[in-house]
């Protein structure tokens, strides 16, 4: 039937423009069959616009895509039935009922109407939706609509399955349940194409990572690659007294070598970790001998916002364009 | 393998195990015929009048209550006794409540959009104008809907049909193609605004007047000379006409001729456009 190559997505020089904004920005990627793949980047990098044109939703101003071996413009129609999306906004019908949703899915995607019950029901059982399968979209929560929404694209077993931000707004709980269900979808050989603003959500995972900013790679590795480029996590400093913060960045900097980010919490600072932990704890030290009193401190994973700043010399709020509004798009589209 | 904990409140979360059996489980169906997806679309359109009833009893206010105030108000001015009113104006109300109908379907396509359920449509594999097609066959009988309620409610009123339960009828069929042909223009309208209020208000803002300075409420011979020739041009007063024509038998082929004239030149024009829109739609 249809070729299966070891490349599930592969793009280069991806161009789409929205009037005067370069959303994407030649973009290259590569997505081996049968792993996560996570796309990282504030909003307004360029993620949605990349999955929509990946998904044929989009058309691509330039560059040539082809996921699953097919052409996303030529063949628009043979990816469409390859793969599944789940948008930012999940795409279920708020008046229907939860069981009324994957039953009018079912039968576009060509069930008979008692396989589509049947399917419909066993899907609702295995994403733990039963007692509110008669119930209106409308009164789900976010972390239901979600489950529904990864549900109703799961009918046809896709080869390749895009979630766009699955887990943005909602609860922990919630999103862990998200989560698993991404484990599974993995374990059972789907190949995912995860977009988050979360380093930790890629990091857990996502097989490799693509860091994305102004519509291009900006680096591109294992999670482990990555987050060595980017220095093994962030220190991050909390004063009792905010007002001493500018001498603190000054005693920091000397004392860690690198260049201290001031958050936005006035009396909050954050580095780079340095490479040997005592190099911190010395830091700290430096602190108190310079009169100036820590409330906490922590070592931890980078943030996406640290990724941004060791690879791009900015933060990611800075970076985050006023994000890509779907209106605009779709007047520009 | 970790079992979770099941005693958690609320839903119970999906299993990998479970996940893992509805994945496997699965063999794809030959892909949904065109008439197949299309008609799925329309039994979509009838469950949204199951679940939101209240979007067509919106809709048949401000019909109802013109036919109440304008029958037992104006009716005696107008025409001389109310029961003759009534049977002047009665088709001409069947016509604006159906119009006014036609409308929402504008705003249901603009809400789709807004609400991204339009994508997972889109990304679907199913014959490309299926959910508009679809969404309009099953807005027709929203359609029906608001005109049978008008038309009962006129005959509850005492209005007498001359032209018997098949001018009623086909009086009937005749508003519902019209209003398929007026519904693109609104899908139209729906996939350029941005929100569903905006749709809604531009809906009635262009009705309002072409329903007033038509032939519903009064005898154009009765108008300024300038504003009778409006009302001769305006296609709705050819509707009324018609609609009149069939509800009292004394319709001519010229006047049913011209109407569907209209709806087919409607179609024409707006459905391929909406289909392009929706397509090009991001």
């Amino acid at each position: 039937m249809t070729p299966s190559p070891a490349i599930a997505v592969e793009a280069s020089g991806l161009v789409k423009d929205f009037g005067l904004t370069r959303a994407v920005d030649g973009l290259d990627l590569a997505v081996r069959r049968g792993s996560v793949y996570g796309v990282l980047g504030p909003n307004g990098a360029g993620k949605t616009t990349t999955v929509r044109m990946l998904a044929t939703l989009l058309r691509p101003d330039s560059g040539t895509a082809r996921v699953l071996g097919h052409d996303v413009v030529g063949e628009a129609d043979t990816v469409r039935s390859l793969i599944s999306l789940n948008g930012q906004l999940a795409s279920v019908d708020e008046d229907l009922t939860g069981r009324e949703n994957l039953v009018l899915v079912a039968r576009l995607f060509g069930f008979r109407y008692r396989p589509a019950k049947a399917r419909a029901s066993d899907l609702l059982e295995a994403f733990g939706l039963p007692e509110a399968a008669d119930r209106q979209v409308k009164h789900y929560s976010g972390g239901m609509r979600r489950r529904l929404d990864i549900a109703a694209s799961l009918f046809v077993t896709p080869e390749l399955m895009f979630l766009d931000e699955p887990t943005t707004g909602l609860d922990p709980r919630s999103r862990n349940q998200v989560w698993d269900i991404i484990r599974s979808l993995a374990a059972a050989e789907t190949t995912v194409l995860l977009c988050t603003q979360y380093l930790d959500e890629a990091d857990k995972l996502a097989d490799r990572i693509a860091v994305i900013d102004n519509g291009k790679v900006i680096a591109e590795g294992t999670p482990s690659q990555l987050k060595a480029s980017v220095g093994s996590g962030a220190m991050h400093v909390r004063l009792l007294d905010p007002d001493q913060r500018p001498k603190a960045e000054r005693v920091l900097s000397r004392a860690l070598n690198t260049p201290v980010h001031l958050e936005s919490d006035p009396a909050a600072l954050s580095a780079s970790c340095p490479p040997a932990p005592e190099r911190a704890a010395e830091a700290i030290a430096e602190l108190s001998r310079s009169g100036i009193a820590v409330a906490d401190f922590s070592l931890g994973q980078p943030s996406l916002d640290e990724v941004f700043l060791a690879l791009t010399g900015r933060s990611a709020e800075e970076a985050a364009a006023p994000e890509e509004p779907e209106l605009i798009e779709e007047e520009a589209a | 393998m970790s079992t979770a904990p099941t005693t958690r409140a609320g839903a119970a979360p999906a299993t990998s195990q479970a996940v893992h059996t509805v994945l496997s489980s699965c063999e794809r169906p030959p892909r949904a015929s065109a008439l197949s997806a299309s008609l799925t679309f329309g039994w979509r359109a009838m469950l949204k009048i199951k679940h939101v009833p209240e979007q067509l009893l919106d809709v048949l206010v401000t019909p109802v209550l013109f036919l109440l105030m304008f029958t037992y108000l104006f009716g005696g001015a107008i025409s001389g006794s109310t029961d003759d009113y009534l049977q002047y104006i009665l088709p001409g109300i069947l016509v604006q409540s159906v119009l006014f109908t036609t409308v929402y379907s504008g705003v249901t396509l603009n809400t789709d959009v807004t609400k991204g359920v339009v994508d997972r449509f889109r990304s679907l594999p199913v014959w490309r104008p299926a959910p508009l097609l679809g969404a309009t066959l099953g807005d027709s009988v929203r359609y029906l809907v608001a005109g049978t309620v008008v038309v009962v409610l006129g005959f509850v009123m005492g209005y007498e049909a001359k032209g018997g339960v098949a001018g009623v009828l086909a009086a009937l069929l005749l508003i519902v193609v019209f209003a398929f042909g007026l519904a693109w223009v609104y899908t139209t309208v729906g996939l350029v605004m941005r929100a569903p209020n905006a749709v809604l208000n531009a809906g009635f803002m262009a009705l309002f007047p072409l329903l007033f300075l038509s032939n519903i409420f009064v005898d154009p011979d009765t108008l300024p000379g300038w504003l009778e020739g409006f009302v001769d041009v305006n296609p709705i007063s050819h509707l009324v006409t018609a609609e009149r024509g069939l509800m009292e038998g004394t319709a001519s082929a010229g006047d049913i001729g011209l109407v569907l004239g209209i709806a087919a030149a409607l179609t024409a024009a707006f459905a391929p456009l909406t289909t392009y829109l929706y397509r090009r739609k991001s």
